[in-house]
C-alpha cells in the first residue's frame, strides 16, 4: 500500500532527529534511579488504564445518546402505548400485531423489497457494464467518469426535485417528450400507479449505478492481470475472459455491494417522500414513509417503533445471512 | 502510453475506426444520461423557466430572476443553515474521529473489543430505523435534560460520531511504525503529545478521506434535519427545496436556482478532493 511506504518514508528522518536533541537534559531528571529509567517512564506513562477511554469517550457518549439509547427506547415504545404527559401504557404485542395484521403495513414491506431487489439489481448491472466499458486509463476517460459519478454527490433533495420535474406528465415534459422521439406515449411516471414504482427505481438506479461503477472499476484493478494474459493464451474469447477470469476476481466486491445496497434500498425514505410521498394510490408506500406517518404526523409513537424495530430486524437478518452465506461459500 | 494495461474487456487494444467510434459513442451516451439531467438543472437556473415542460439543456433568454426570487424566499438563510451545520458537524466529527481512532489504533486495553464491536454496531442503526425515539430523545436528551428540537445543534451533535469515519481513522493510525511513538515516550512525551505531534501529522491523507465523506454525508442528511426544524428558520437548504416547490408563486425555475445552490458545495468538494474521494470510497468498501 503507497500510504504506508509515505508513512515509512516520512518515520526515517523523524524517528532519527528527535531522540538526540532530547537525550541531553534527560538523565538529569529522575535523581538516582539508574539506568533502567526510560523502561519505568514508559509503563506509568502509557499504562494508565483509562487513557484510551479517554480518548473514545467523545465517540462512546454521542452513539450512547444518538444510537443505542434510541435504539433501546424504539424496543420499549414498542411494547407500549405511547402517551405524552399523560405517562405510557404497556400493551405487550399489540402494536406488533397492529403492524403485521395492518394490509397497508403489508403492501409497504413488499413495496420496500420490490424496489430494494430492483434497485439493487439495476444499479449493480449498470454500475458493472459502465465499469468494463469504462475501464483504463486516459485523460478523457477520466473526464467521463468524473461526469458520471456526479449523480452520487448530489444531494437527494436536489435529485428528487430536479426527477420530479424531468418526470412531468405531460406530452411536452422532458422524458415525456424523449419518449415521443422513439414513438411512445407520453407516460405518467411518478403521477401513475401502474409506472410510480419502475419511475422511482429508475431515479435509484441513476444516483446507485455510478457509485457502484467506482467500487466495481476499483475491483477490476485489483483483478491479476497475469490471468487475463493466460486467457489469452488460452484463446479465451472476451466474454469467456469476463465470465471466468473478471466475475470470479470481483465476488468480494459484489458481496459488499450486494449487502450495502440492500440494506440501504429496505430503508429508503428520502426519494419516496419526496418524489411521491408513497402516492398515488398508495402505490410507491414503503415501510419507512409508513413508520414516519404513524410516528411523526400521526403521533401513534408505539405503533410506528413496532415497524422500525421490524425493520431492524429485517435488515439485521439479511446482513447476518450475506454473511453465513459467503462464509459457508469460501470453505 | 506504449504500453496500455490490459482491461477486462480489452477495448483499449481496439484500434479500428469502427471500434473507436463505437467508444467515443459509449461515453457520449454515459454523458447524456448521467450528466444531462444535472446540465438541464444548471441551464434551467439561468432561464426563464415558468413551468415543468420548459426544463431544458439548451440556454435561451438568460436571466439570473430565479436567483433574486429564489433569496427573497429566505434561500440564503437556509444556505447559511446548511453551512453551520456542516461546518460545526464536520469539526466535531474529525475531531470524535481522530481520538477514538487514535485509542483503537495504538492501544491494547481491556475492554477494547467490546469499544470495537459497539461502534461497528452502530452501523447497523441507521437514524431511519432511529426516527421515532430520536423525534423523541431529542426534545429532552436523558440526564442533561436539553431540547434540540428546533435548533442547529440538534442537526449538528447527533453526527457527531460517524462509525466510517472512526474506521477509516483507525485503519490508518495503525500503520504510523511503532518505533517512532517509542522514541517518543522514552523523552517522556505522554499520550497527548503523542497523538499530536506525532500521529495526527502523519495522518494528512485520511483526514482528507474522512473529511470528504463527512462533507457530503452531513450536506445530504434529510431525515435528521426534518424531525429536528420546526420551522423554517432552522430550515437547511435540502430540507426548504420541498417548501419551496409547494409555493404557487414559485416557479420550477426558482425551485432549480436553489437546488443548484444546494448543489454546488458537495459537487465542488467532490471535484476538489476527488482522489481523496475515490481512495476512500474504494479501500472503505473493499475492506468492509
Amino acid at each position: 500500500m503507497t500510504s504506508l511506504d509515505q508513512v515509512k518514508a516520512a518515520a526515517g528522518p523523524a524517528a532519527g532527529s528527535t531522540p538526540p536533541a532530547r537525550r541531553g537534559p534527560a538523565p538529569t531528571a529522575p535523581r538516582g534511579a539508574g539506568p533502567p529509567v526510560p523502561r519505568r517512564v514508559r509503563n506509568r506513562r502509557g499504562g494508565r488504564w483509562w487513557t484510551p477511554w479517554l480518548f473514545l469517550a467523545p465517540a462512546l457518549i454521542l452513539f450512547l445518546y444518538f444510537k443505542f439509547i434510541p435504539m433501546a427506547s424504539a424496543l420499549t415504545m414498542s411494547f407500549q402505548e405511547v402517551q405524552p404527559y399523560l405517562g405510557n401504557r404497556w400493551v405487550g404485542g399489540e402494536n406488533y400485531a397492529t403492524v403485521l395484521s395492518s394490509d397497508g403495513f403489508r403492501e409497504a414491506a413488499w413495496h420496500t423489497v420490490v424496489l430494494a431487489v430492483g434497485q439493487t439489481a439495476g444499479s449493480m448491472l449498470l454500475g458493472l457494464t459502465l465499469a468494463l466499458l469504462m475501464e483504463g486509463q486516459g485523460r478523457r476517460l477520466g473526464f467521463v467518469r468524473s461526469a458520471a459519478f456526479l449523480p452520487v454527490v448530489v444531494p437527494i433533495a436536489v435529485v428528487a426535485e430536479l426527477w420530479r420535474i424531468m418526470y412531468h406528465p405531460t406530452e411536452d415534459g422532458m422524458l415525456n417528450s424523449l419518449l415521443g422521439l422513439v414513438g411512445f406515449g407520453p407516460s405518467g411516471f411518478i403521477n401513475d400507479p401502474d409506472t410510480s414504482m419502475v419511475s422511482i427505481m429508475l431515479t435509484g438506479i441513476w444516483r446507485g449505478a455510478p457509485y457502484d461503477m467506482m467500487i466495481f472499476l476499483a475491483g477490476l484493478a485489483g483483478v491479476d492481470r497475469g490471468l487475463y494474459e493466460a486467457a489469452k493464451v488460452d484463446g479465451a474469447s472476451r466474454f469467456q475472459r469476463i465470465r471466468h477470469v473478471t466475475l470470479p476476481g470481483l465476488r468480494a466486491v459484489l458481496t459488499i455491494l450486494f449487502i450495502l445496497a440492500a440494506i440501504r434500498g429496505l430503508r429508503v425514505f428520502t426519494e419516496v417522500f419526496l418524489l411521491t410521498n408513497g402516492g398515488p394510490d398508495g402505490s410507491t408506500e414503503v415501510v419507512m414513509t409508513v413508520i414516519y406517518k404513524l410516528g411523526l404526523e400521526q403521533n401513534r409513537l408505539g405503533v410506528g417503533a413496532a415497524g422500525a424495530v421490524l425493520l431492524f430486524l429485517a435488515t439485521l437478518l439479511l446482513t447476518v445471512g450475506v454473511h453465513l452465506f459467503r462464509r459457508r461459500g469460501n470453505e | 502510453m506504449s504500453a496500455p494495461t490490459e482491461t477486462a474487456l480489452g477495448l483499449t487494444e481496439s484500434r479500428s475506426a469502427a471500434g473507436r467510434a463505437l467508444k467515443v459513442l459509449t461515453y457520449l451516451l454515459v454523458l447524456v444520461v448521467f450528466a444531462g439531467p444535472l446540465l438541464a438543472l444548471l441551464v434551467s437556473a439561468f432561464n426563464h423557466v415558468k413551468d415543468p415542460t420548459q426544463l431544458s439543456v439548451v440556454p435561451s433568454d438568460p436571466t439570473v430572476d430565479n436567483f433574486t426570487v429564489a433569496f427573497d424566499q429566505g434561500v440564503l438563510k437556509y444556505l447559511l443553515n446548511s453551512f453551520f451545520v456542516v461546518g460545526f458537524g464536520l469539526l466535531l466529527q474529525v475531531a470524535v474521529s481522530v481520538l477514538a481512532g487514535y485509542a483503537l489504533a495504538r492501544k491494547r486495553f481491556r475492554g477494547m473489543t467490546l469499544a470495537f464491536v459497539a461502534i461497528l454496531a452502530t452501523l447497523m442503526l441507521p437514524e431511519e430505523i432511529l426516527a421515532i425515539p430520536l423525534s423523541v430523545i431529542l426534545a429532552d436528551l436523558p440526564v442533561v435534560h436539553i431540547n434540540l428540537i428546533g435548533s442547529l445543534a440538534g442537526m449538528i451533535v447527533p453526527v457527531g460520531a460517524w462509525a466510517f469515519s472512526i474506521l477509516v481513522m483507525t485503519e490508518f493510525m495503525k500503520e504510523v511504525p511503532k518505533e517512532l511513538e517509542e522514541a517518543a515516550r522514552i523523552d517522556g512525551a505522554g499520550d497527548l503529545r503523542i497523538f499530536a505531534q506525532i500521529i495526527l501529522p502523519m495522518c494528512k491523507p485520511a483526514l482528507g478521506v474522512i473529511g470528504v465523506f463527512g462533507f457530503t454525508m452531513i450536506w445530504d442528511q434529510y431525515l435528521l434535519p426534518l424531525l429536528v426544524a420546526t420551522d423554517s428558520s432552522s430550515y437547511t437548504l435540502p430540507l426548504a427545496l420541498r417548501t419551496l416547490r409547494v409555493d404557487p408563486l414559485v416557479t420550477p425555475g426558482v425551485v432549480m436556482a436553489a437546488s443548484l445552490l444546494a448543489l454546488l458545495p458537495s459537487v465542488i468538494v467532490f471535484l476538489f478532493f476527488q482522489r481523496s474521494f475515490v481512495h476512500g470510497l474504494s479501500s472503505g468498501a473493499l475492506k468492509g
